[in-house]
């Protein structure tokens, strides 16, 4: 068995672990803990396919950034762990019921999976001879121009749409004005008085 | 011999001395950095500074290790025990592993990627779990606000760094360290280092090193004397003795980025002198003279203002300058001082 292999088995062991446990630990804090080395794992199994590119992506968006705030709201959240497992009590029948269903979905799924002859046909092209973010950009960037740019508008007005809906601005409470704070003028502001002594002012 | 060494043992053997070697020098040069830091502070302020461990105070930092290691581990009775021990092994790994990438001569690398530059970001993104398993663990509400206001920190001044780090990808049309150096190594000594087209962005990356590191003027994570010392309250002996390393390692490593991305990593500035990790570790000990100097010389920033230079001012700034330089390469502006690409174009 090479390194390879070793490797690849060490982080799939390390991604399953992760995703077991996030849906079985008590704590939600430690479910996203868990949750996060899932998404380093699978960073690693994209290294092993040679595509470095998207496994720093991956750590740097996911882990980075959307973990981060998934974390912040879940610690801040105040969650009260008996009456959760009262409602699961209530609810596991139902959530049973969905899952067999789904698991039987997903076996008839790939149980019927066949590759039909001829696939090898429809399969993506090899990369090219450059690194694989030099091919990303020229794919993104050259044959995929316009779904990439219209994807990034939706994701902007959806950004926009969100500070919208939860922006308020108060007027009943006191604010700072920056600008008015760095053109103070020490000779306006202050007032040197000479004070004698012994006579105050 | 030879052939030992050509089998998956001995490829092991040699991975693990490599990596023996960089971990010994980064600490080796943390335990003089904390000394440095000190006396560097303490001369600006007219003190001695630690004078008394060791010929000049010298040996005054493995004291302090050593006092940290033997004394108690104190955990709080609330605490997440497994988290409140992680998260100091976190950071310090964290801040060790970026070292995995990082170059000190031309084919002085542990591991040679092409994403290197990548990596090295994706790395310090992480470091922000460190601060916050340790705030959230610790059961406690200071910690907690202080690994809270430390994330947004570490958070917000990442974001203006990565868009300075893509005006230097532009430029060279690769992420890997040894291509950015070798864009910058030219006829001209230090005249051909990229501070000269990217000169803002010195300040800026430089600036935001500090940020992003919880270094003076911004160490709001740990403000002592008014915020007591944020996430790192309940923490003591060699748990505290991490979270230190792993911030001196990571002020190091940013050391050696700003050398690396700006002035030429181990290329020598006068054209008529070798090049040779000598430069290399000599400008990164420049830069870390520059960041004690600003820690002994600049009062602390307000956390609102720290908060508003970050996003209303680096971040335009760098966005715009992205922009700029994607122009200049393209089109050659500036007799193509922008445009040094050592792969592809």
């Amino acid at each position: 068995m090479g390194i390879a292999e070793i490797a690849f088995y060490a982080f799939s062991m390390s991604t399953l672990i992760g995703g077991i446990f996030t849906v079985v630990s008590r704590n939600p804090v430690h479910s996203v803990l868990w949750l996060i080395l899932a998404f380093l794992s699978a960073a690693g199994l994209f290294v092993l396919l040679g595509a470095e590119f998207v496994a720093m992506l991956l750590i740097i968006v996911y882990v980075g950034a959307v973990a981060v705030l998934f974390l912040f709201v879940v610690m801040m959240l105040d969650v009260d762990f008996a009456e959760l497992k009262a409602e699961m009590a209530k609810y596991l029948p139902l959530g049973l019921l969905i899952g067999v269903i789904v698991l039987m979905q997903l076996m008839f799924a790939v149980g019927v999976w066949d590759y039909s002859t001829g696939y090898e046909g429809r399969l993506a092209a090899e990369i090219g001879t450059g690194t694989n973010t030099a091919e990303l950009g020229a794919i993104i960037y050259d044959d995929y121009i316009l779904i990439f740019q219209l994807s990034g508008l939706i994701l902007l007005v959806a950004m926009i749409g969100a500070i919208v809906l939860t922006l308020r601005h108060r007027v009943d409470i006191k604010r700072q004005d920056v600008v008015a704070q760095m053109m103070r003028d020490p000779a306006k502001a202050m007032e040197l008085k000479d004070v004698k002594p012994g006579q105050g002012l | 011999m030879n052939e030992f060494f050509s089998t998956n043992l001995g490829v092991a053997v040699i991975l693990l001395a490599q990596t023996l070697v960089v971990v010994g020098f980064v600490m080796i040069s943390l335990l003089f950095l904390v000394y440095g830091d000190r006396k560097i502070w303490a001369a600006v302020q007219m003190r001695r500074g630690p004078n008394v461990v060791g010929p000049f105070g010298m040996l005054q930092s493995v004291a302090d290790a050593l006092k940290y290691v033997f004394k108690e581990i104190v955990i709080p009775a609330g605490a997440d025990r497994p988290v409140f021990i992680l998260a100091p092994l976190v950071s310090f790994v964290l801040a060790m592993l970026a070292w995995a990438v990082i170059p000190f001569n031309s084919t002085w690398v542990l591991a040679d990627i092409n994403v290197a530059l990548l990596f090295v970001f994706a790395v310090s993104s992480l470091e922000v779990y460190g601060v916050i398993m340790g705030g959230w663990a610790s059961n406690s509400k200071y910690p907690f606000l202080g690994s809270l206001r430390s994330a947004a920190q570490m958070i917000s001044y990442e974001v203006s760094m990565g868009l300075i780090i893509i005006g230097v990808i532009i430029s060279t049309g690769s992420m890997n360290f040894g291509d950015i150096v070798a864009a910058q190594n030219g006829n001209l000594g230090f005249f051909n280092w990229y501070f000269i087209p990217h000169f803002p962005m010195v300040f800026l990356f430089f600036i935001s090193a500090l940020a992003e590191t919880n270094r003076p003027p911004f160490d709001l994570p740990e403000a002592e004397s008014e915020l007591v010392a944020g996430y790192q309250v309940e923490y003591s002996s060699t748990p505290f003795l991490l979270f230190m390393a792993g911030e001196y390692i990571a002020i190091f490593l940013m050391c050696a980025l700003i050398t690396l991305l700006f002035f030429g990593g181990w290329t020598s500035p006068l054209p008529f002198l070798a090049d040779g990790p000598v430069w290399m570790v000599g400008k990164m000990a420049i830069f870390f003279f520059l960041i004690a100097m600003v820690k002994a010389l600049v009062p602390r920033y307000r956390y609102d203002q720290l908060m508003r230079l970050g996003w209303k001012v680096f971040l335009p700034f760098s966005l715009v300058w992205v922009v700029f330089v994607a122009f200049a390469a393209k089109f050659g502006w500036f007799w193509g001082l922008f445009a040094r690409w050592t792969v592809g174009g």
